[in-house]
């Protein structure tokens, strides 16, 4: 092979393996991500059930009810809409009524309940997730001093 | 008093690091030897008075000084010495206080050991690192100060994050500040490079230590990091995909291609021009993870308390070394000649196959990282990419670079044999799939493509065993000859072949967990008895206790296989009560490399609590192979070729030197 040849070889190779990979994420994004809504969001446009979102609010007073075994419900509210959630598994330590929350998981066909397969955890108790604390502070609902303070 | 002699030595620190930055650069351009010079003792001065600054902070924690905010906030009388010793870099300032303290710990070794650098590429090095010092030196004092007063002084501290108190924060953040700042010192070569607009292989031999050392540091520092995240936060998990640890993970994907690619330069003078814009990029994603973690932009469970002027100041020093950087090397890297060729199939062509796949690894991984942000901040849709996403992306990448990492040191640099390496490799290959069917056949079966995944990781370990096998020539000699000829492969041989099979055991233990692993959520009432991974466990009931700050429920369960006791532990649940802040303490339970870990959840109304069991076959796998990875690049590094420092055998001709250089040497 002469020179000219080599390379390009060696630069259609990479172009090809990185559109292949650029096709991939493509896909994987249409795939892989979670729109993020408040109850007040789902009040407006529901979801399709099936489809995986992130729920965020803050948890509901004395909205926590453990059922049998592991499985928890609770409510998630953005001070006017609440969202009921059920979730099977363990919460994480911080998680109290009245503390911000994120959610994971789907609605099913004709049920109104989330239910979540993921409760977000977090480090600090000072921390508010930011989707929550900008879209409460946007309502007024809740006034931290900063943003995740 | 001390204090004030800590805030100073950070203020004389900045005089100092700003004198570094911009006098021995002007020596540089006009052959000053004497204000080159400056760089070395200024770079030694400025890692002194960082040292004492270090030292004053973690003195006032020591000796619990609340008149400090930063140790008020952050700290507790009652905490054990150590957590009060490594509570120093358990918060934003004091850890900003550490990675500048490594910044500068660098730039001293540079100073020192780089006797044998040409006068003005050293003094342009440590010119650059003064750059990098001044600016976190200004963002420490301006907006994250950790000597900040608190006046009347408080009597008691808030206390530490408690999930923070522990073994790990004194490991982690160290061995990953050590790996991710030490790539700045790769980075301050490339722009040296470039200001002088000439590199060459023995620039690559000068940087390729300094990577190597850095890369080993950062594999320890992310696997000490995860294996701190799973046992700790019990939720059993070792990779979340969460936007920090693919923070720190996006830096360590574009080292290990520099690392290689340093490889082609040093060996074959190829590939310059890319190495050069992979060390910029290695660091560029340092200072681009800094900011993820330090900013609050992102929702992340590592969140640090964040205000928006940090995020502000790290994002201009970001552009400006990043665009700065980029824009240097559009300007010069034009001047940088091309090097040699090489076929398509050849070991430079596998190591390009190395570094496109690496590369492209990282940029996936970023786009995931980045996409919430750029999508809120064009349509304020607020999204999250989980990890299905990078699951998909980064797993399918991997294939490729798992199945071709034991070809490449198979074949030959300039022109290959791939027929030649495939009939090296066969047996290698028979043997990954044999060994995969049997741990297959052992685990009671599961989906067929875990057979191949297995295979993958074992083909990967035997290869570099194969390597080292032919290397040796244990095929053509006598075992005797063969065995002499083994112990005289240079270091790097050994290193190479470690850092391949240790990365073999980590594939291995990924897709053993992801396959094997059983999780189950039960409610236990004292006495019951429920079957995990083989083995039974019995919950004896919950027990009160206390340690030096926090009080405690812990749950003692029995731990038999087939009838006989064979292990016990203890899972709890705390409550620190300075913060009234409630941790997890999984009871984790090791047979050989596996695992049993028992978190518990919620005491239920009747009685009961629950309890989530996991069993994680093999899972210790995972950060051995990093380890060894490690290890790999420990040997590798003792390699005297490489050694830092020491005296560069005649043998080699130095490139062309500059004109007019030598009279200064």
């Amino acid at each position: 092979m002469t020179r000219k040849q080599k390379r390009l070889t060696i630069i259609a190779g990479g172009m090809s393996f990185i559109m292949a990979a650029v096709l991939l994420v493509m896909f994987a994004l249409g795939q892989g991500i979670a729109y993020f809504y408040m109850p007040g969001d789902l009040a407006k446009t529901p979801v399709p059930p099936g489809t995986r979102i992130r729920l965020g609010g803050l948890v509901a007073e004395g909205s926590i009810q453990r059922g049998n075994g592991s499985t928890v419900t609770f409510a998630v509210t953005d001070g006017t809409d609440t969202v009921p959630v059920s979730y099977t598994g363990l919460l994480p330590d911080l998680f109290r009524e009245g503390q911000g929350v994120v959610t994971e998981g789907k609605f099913e066909a004709g049920i109104s309940t989330f239910e979540a397969d993921t409760v977000l955890a977090k480090h600090d108790e000072t921390y508010m997730p930011k989707e929550v604390a900008d879209r409460l502070k946007d309502k007024g609902v809740w006034k931290g001093g900063e943003a995740t303070q | 008093m001390i204090i004030e002699l800590g805030h100073y030595a950070l203020v004389l620190a900045l005089a100092v690091s700003l004198v570094v930055a911009i006098l021995p650069l002007i020596g540089a351009r006009r052959g000053d030897l004497a204000l080159m010079e400056l760089a070395t003792r200024g770079s030694v001065a400025l890692f002194g008075l960082v040292t004492f600054s270090f030292g004053v902070l973690t003195w006032a924690y020591v000796v619990s000084d609340f008149s400090l905010k930063n140790v008020w906030e952050n700290s507790h009388s009652a905490m054990p010495l150590i957590y009060r010793w490594t509570g120093v870099w358990g918060n934003h300032e004091g850890s900003m206080l550490l990675w500048l303290l490594i910044l500068v710990f660098f730039s001293a070794m540079v100073a020192l050991f780089g006797r044998n650098l040409p006068p003005t590429l050293k003094a342009n090095v440590l010119g650059v690192q003064a750059w990098i010092s001044s600016a976190f030196l200004l963002f420490i004092l301006l907006t994250s100060n950790p000597f900040t007063r608190l006046n009347p002084a408080p009597a008691e501290g808030q206390d530490l994050n408690p999930v923070l108190q522990d073994m790990g924060l004194a490991i982690h953040p160290p061995l990953l500040y050590l790996g991710y700042v030490g790539f700045s010192v790769c980075f301050s070569f490339a722009i040296a490079a470039l200001m002088e607009g000439r590199i060459d292989a023995a620039w690559a031999r000068w940087v390729r230590p300094w990577t190597l050392a850095a890369w080993m540091f950062l594999t320890a520092g992310i696997a000490m990091g995860s294996y701190w995240a799973y046992y700790e936060l019990g939720w059993g998990g070792w990779w979340f995909w969460d936007p920090v640890e693919n923070a720190s993970f996006m830096p360590w994907l574009a080292g290990t291609a520099l690392l290689h690619s340093a490889l082609v330069m040093e060996k074959r003078e190829a590939l310059k021009i890319w190495t050069v814009l992979l060390a910029i990029m290695t660091f560029s994603l340092s200072l681009l993870g800094t900011f993820l973690v330090r900013s609050g932009v992102l929702t992340s469970v590592h969140a640090f308390a964040t205000d928006p002027t940090r995020g502000i100041f790290i994002l201009a020093i970001l552009s400006v070394f990043i665009g700065g950087a980029f824009a240097l090397f559009a300007w010069r890297a034009p001047l940088l000649t091309a090097g040699g060729l090489f076929a398509p199939i050849s070991r430079e062509g596998a190591l390009v196959l190395n570094n496109l796949i690496l590369t492209v690894a990282t940029a996936t991984v970023l786009t995931g990282t980045l996409y919430p942000l750029v999508l809120e901040t064009l349509t304020g849709d607020k999204i999250s990419v989980g990890a299905p996403f990078f699951n998909l992306t980064f797993g399918l990448l991997m294939i490729p670079l798992i199945a071709a990492v034991p070809f490449g040191p198979m074949l030959a640099w300039k022109r290959g044999d791939l027929l030649g390496a495939f009939q090296r490799l066969y047996v290698a290959a028979g043997l990954a799939l044999l060994a995969a069917l049997t741990l297959y056949y052992a685990e009671h079966g599961g989906p067929v493509l875990a057979v191949l995944g297995m295979a993958a990781g074992f083909f990967v370990i035997f290869g570099a065993v194969a390597d080292l096998f032919y290397r040796a020539a244990f095929n053509k000699v006598s075992v005797g000859t063969g065995w002499r000829r083994l112990k005289g492969l240079p270091r790097s041989a050994f290193g190479g072949a470690l850092a391949h099979a240790g990365f073999g055991v980590t594939v291995l233990g990924v897709v053993a967990v992801t396959t094997f692993a059983t999780e189950k959520v039960v409610e236990m009432k004292q006495g019951m008895t429920t079957e995990a991974g083989g083995y039974s466990l019995t919950f004896d009931g919950m027990q009160a206790g206390a340690g030096p700050n926090y009080t405690e429920d812990r749950g003692h369960f029995s731990i038999s296989r087939g009838g006989v006791r064979v292990a016990d532990t203890w899972s709890s649940k705390r409550l620190y009560t300075a913060r009234r802040q409630p941790t997890t303490e999984a009871g984790i339970v090791t047979f050989g490399l596996s695992q049993l870990y028992v978190s518990l959840g919620d005491a239920m109304d009747s009685g009961g609590i629950v309890v989530r069991i996991w069993w994680k076959p093999t899972i210790l796998c995972i950060w051995f192979g990093a380890v060894i990875m490690a290890i790999g690049g420990l040997v590798s590094l003792s390699d005297r070729r490489l050694r830092v420092g020491a005296p560069k055998r005649k043998a080699r001709p130095v490139a062309a030197p500059v004109p007019g250089l030598e009279a200064a040497e």
